[in-house]
């Protein structure tokens, strides 16, 4: 079988720059205002992750990677961000998204989550001899930010969002650290996701006839008082 | 229950007493079965936990006078942590304590919780009956922490069930709860010192340690053997109802059924002695003399603060309650004095402190176990338990009164019953202090012995008042006495409590002579050799100079003054005139005039009044104006125990103020929540990296 060896060199650009995008869309997240501008950056994060693993399935010759790329592709590219779509529309949000804290305030502290990942992975990076060992900082990073993004949202569907922006980099992560996770975790993670949407969404539309209302600030109210 | 085969002799006293607490499990399933046949449930379960009760007793007897210690494995625990069971003299000894009132107690429930019937499905206190006695003989038979604990929770927990039997006042409900903590904070108190003694028993890490057996071998550092100690007898002290750790006691007991109230007060508390007896002398072994000490001052405090306050109940089954104080207070000053004695090297005095001790606990069990099936009896028959709506009883229950009137006198410390002769024991054991080597015990353990003596005159009023204004005088209720004597399950299980009372009040020496072997095993002395040197008829402690005493020729002369008076009195006929009382011309008197509870205690209540946080109100109604011709006149007494204020209300005051900032922490919002973690994450990815 024909194979083209690519060098070490170019592949690790390659992988740095596909880091570097998943990254950006990470922090277009958290600035993004308007929701359907979330599910589309939502949508190139899935994109770039998938083309990520794939490329690295190459590079470190792991066939099974390929596998999990098809399948970040169909679940995060088509299925979730279109079960996000029909949620919208059902729950017929046309608002923009609430911030807790303003946006610029947002991106410094992403700013310093970001140099805090790459302070805390530089003794992996020193360690480790795999191609992707740069990209740890980036994954970790995404991760923060997923959670930053939960924090700073009010909106329920933006605290999904939050979650599978988490979820990505905690994927990234795998592939980064360690060429992705056995075939059958990845699986189940997957399924799991999948899961999680749904319930999500049950959970919203409970939510939402509840409340009249998908503000979490709602839920404070459910807090026993004494 | 599946043993390990002992090949040298088929039955032993440890199988009996396996035996039976396998029966009462079984005893409790059955009666659970037996849910649709109320009836039969009561006769049949009440009967075979006697039995099971009887067993438990026979292998008590049995290990205790052969000397011997058995040891078992059981098959069932944690893996490689299996439960060890273990009958030294010691555990045979409370065996055949909690057995012999069980048993008494057992007959007794076949009659008392046919009260219930019609009222309420008394499923539960059957089962939960079992399931306490079960626990209360695992707790003495245990041999390794776990077990022990394993046992001391099923006994917790069964006589929580039980208080709260009669679930719908909400003081029951506030008593369980009350208890249910007290019971959980001192077993975890008793959790943590096994934890300590099992650490140093085989080194942290190894849970080799936490058998008795290996504590035994270990040789601890006495700083960690005092935090243990102290840890451990928190812990039975919350049990026992040691002041100030006694407010759940006046509480709990009151609102159980008598016959729970019975064992609960006569037997449940003395597995706190045990295991008190079983850490330090057993377990630790080795231990400065201040731990005695403190035994004892808690001891002398429980005493006189117990039978102070019982005297100002009105309440006959709070008043028997407080008297648990009193005489666990009683059986400590025993305790801490055999542990004072014995680390300055007085094997003889220490076995005497220690067999006093030890004897008071048997007889406390036997005379609070009668007093509180003759007080279950009383509230039977008159579904009534303040004494100042009673009075007169002894003519409607001739049997109960006289069945009382002996717990009254033993528990008042009389000859010839048998508190007598332990609280002469531990007088005894006080008086011996000025062999001691340090000036500070010789000069301050008399002082004890003088509010032991207290102790036993304010006892003595307080049954007085307990017995006169319930069963004498005349009816002091509102409502008309239909009160009736107790059925015949009822009565034999006081008679025989009433009995034992006698017996060992008469005979002390030779329950001396067979519990010896506890004193030879723990002190290392014997006290037969001194005690009954005189022969079986008098007890003489240390020396026949010293003092003596003989039950049987007490018993003698009281009979012959009894037996004369009665000739003198009923023989020659008119010497009995019945009349109407003497008015003093009044001509309005009625029964509520008459000499009641509450004035009974009025003299002490002023010369001990700063003890508690007494409140009283005069409320005159005047009649035309003027206060000299009073048209109704109410009064109103409030006695409060001052350690709630003093001790339990700034804890009660510090949680909720503990918790409301913590709650603080919860604000309903899912961003704060993710924040926690958030921050938690970060804290440890930079520190922990």
């Amino acid at each position: 079988m024909f194979k083209f060896y690519m060098p070490v060199n170019v592949a690790s650009h390659i992988i740095s720059f596909l880091a570097a995008l998943v990254l950006l869309t990470a922090f277009g997240m958290l600035v993004q205002k308007r929701i359907y501008g979330l599910i589309r950056l939502f949508t190139w994060q899935g994109l770039f992750l998938s083309l990520n693993t794939a490329f690295v399935g190459y590079v470190a010759n792991k066939h099974h990677l390929y596998i999990s790329a098809l399948l970040t592709l169909s679940l995060k590219v088509i299925l979730l961000p279109y079960i996000l779509h029909i949620l919208i529309q059902r729950l017929k949000i046309r608002k923009e998204v609430e911030t807790i804290v303003n946006v610029p305030m947002t991106m410094l502290i992403g700013i310093a989550l970001v140099i805090l990942s790459y302070h805390l992975t530089a003794p992996i990076r020193e360690l480790s001899n795999l191609t992707t060992r740069s990209t740890l900082a980036v994954a970790l990073a995404t991760v923060m930010l997923g959670l930053l993004m939960m924090i700073t949202r009010k909106h329920a569907v933006t605290e999904i969002m939050g979650f599978l922006a988490m979820e990505n980099g905690l994927f990234f992560a795998a592939t980064s650290a360690t060429y992705g996770m056995p075939l059958v975790v990845e699986f189940g993670v997957a399924f799991d996701l999948l899961m999680a949407a749904f319930i999500f969404g049950i959970f919203f539309f409970q939510i939402n006839t509840a409340f009249d209302s998908l503000s979490v600030e709602q839920m404070a109210r459910l807090k026993e008082d004494d | 229950m599946i043993f390990t085969p002992d090949f040298k002799l088929a039955v032993g006293p440890i199988e009996i007493a396996a035996a039976s607490i396998s029966m009462l499990f079984v005893v409790a399933l059955l009666a659970a079965l037996l849910k649709n046949s109320q009836r039969l449930a009561i006769t049949l379960s009440f009967f075979l936990a006697a039995v099971a009760s009887l067993l438990s007793v026979i292998a008590g007897i049995w290990a205790v006078g052969s000397g011997t210690t058995n040891q078992i494995v059981l098959l069932i625990g944690l893996p490689d942590l299996p439960f060890h069971m273990r009958l030294d003299p010691l555990a045979g000894f409370f065996l055949t304590v909690i057995g012999a009132l069980s048993f008494f107690v057992s007959v007794y429930s076949i009659g008392y919780v046919k009260g219930y019937l019609g009222h309420r499905s008394v499923t539960s206190l059957v089962i939960f009956y079992c399931l306490f006695l079960a626990g209360m003989f695992m707790v003495v038979l245990a041999d390794d922490a776990l077990f022990f604990l394993v046992s001391w929770e099923i006994m917790a927990a069964a006589s929580y069930f039980l208080v709260i039997f009669e679930n719908e006042r909400v003081e029951n409900r506030r008593a369980a709860f009350l208890y249910l903590v007290v019971a959980h904070v001192g077993a975890i108190a008793i959790l943590l010192s096994f934890g300590v003694l099992a650490g140093f028993a085989k080194g942290p890490g190894n849970f080799g340690g936490y058998t008795f057996d290996a504590m035994r071998q270990a040789h601890f550092p006495v700083e960690w053997a005092t935090v243990a100690f102290l840890l451990a007898f928190f812990g039975f002290a919350a049990k026992a109802g040691v002041v100030p750790l006694h407010v759940w006691l006046p509480e709990a007991h009151p609102v159980a059924p008598s016959n729970v109230s019975a064992l609960m007060s006569g037997v449940m508390l003395k597995t706190a002695i045990y295991g008190i007896i079983r850490i330090t002398f057993d377990l630790i072994r080795v231990f400065p003399w201040w731990w005695g000490a403190v035994v004892l001052i808690l001891g002398l405090l429980s005493a006189v603060m117990g039978v102070l306050y019982a005297l100002m109940q009105h309440d006959l089954k709070k008043l028997l309650a407080y008297h648990s104080v009193e005489n666990i207070g009683i059986i400590l000053i025993g305790v801490g004095l055999a542990m004072i004695f014995t680390s300055f090297n007085q094997p003889l005095y220490a076995a005497l402190a220690l067999i006093a001790g030890l004897y008071h606990t048997m007889n406390h069990a036997v005379f609070k176990g009668l007093l509180f099936m003759g007080a279950g009896a009383v509230i039977h028959a008159t579904n009534e338990r303040n004494m100042e709506e009673m009075g007169g009883l002894i003519h409607h229950m001739p049997w109960t009164a006289t069945l009382f009137l002996v717990g009254c006198i033993s528990i008042s410390a009389l000859p010839p019953f048998n508190g007598f002769v332990s609280e002469w024991l531990t007088f005894q054991a006080l008086l011996l202090s000025p062999s001691l080597p340090s000036p500070l015990m010789k000069l301050l353990i008399p002082m004890g012995a003088a509010l032991l003596a207290l102790t036993g005159a304010l006892a003595a009023a307080c049954f007085v008042k307990a017995f006169g204004v319930t069963f004498l005088g005349h009816w002091r209720g509102h409502h008309n006495p239909h009160a009736h004597e107790a059925n015949w399950p009822m009565r034999l299980g006081m008679l025989m409590a009433a009995l034992t009372c006698l017996g060992l009040g008469v005979l002390p020496t030779f329950f001396i002579e067979w519990m010896d072997v506890i004193a030879e095993q723990f002190v290392g002395s014997k006290l037969a050799a001194s005690a009954s040197i005189h022969g079986w008829m008098w007890l003489t402690p240390v020396s026949y100079h010293r003092a003596s005493y003989s039950g049987v020729i007490v018993l003698l002369g009281i009979l012959i003054v009894i037996s004369a008076v009665y000739l003198f009195l009923h023989v020659k006929p008119g010497a009995i005139r019945r009349v109407p009382i003497w008015d003093c011309g009044f001509e309005k008197i009625n029964q509520r005039m008459q000499y009641n509870a509450t004035s009974f205690a009025m003299p002490i209540r002023r010369i001990f009044g700063f003890l508690f946080n007494v409140r009283e109100e005069v409320n005159v109604v005047p009649h035309a104006g003027h206060k000299a011709f009073p048209k109704r006149l109410n009064y109103r007494l409030r006695i409060r125990d001052r350690l709630w204020n003093w001790i339990y209300k700034p804890i009660v005051g510090i949680s909720f103020w503990v918790s409301r900032k913590v709650g603080k922490l919860q604000q309903g919002r899912i961003q704060i929540y993710l924040l926690y973690s958030f921050i938690t994450i970060i804290i440890l990815l930079i520190f922990v990296r």
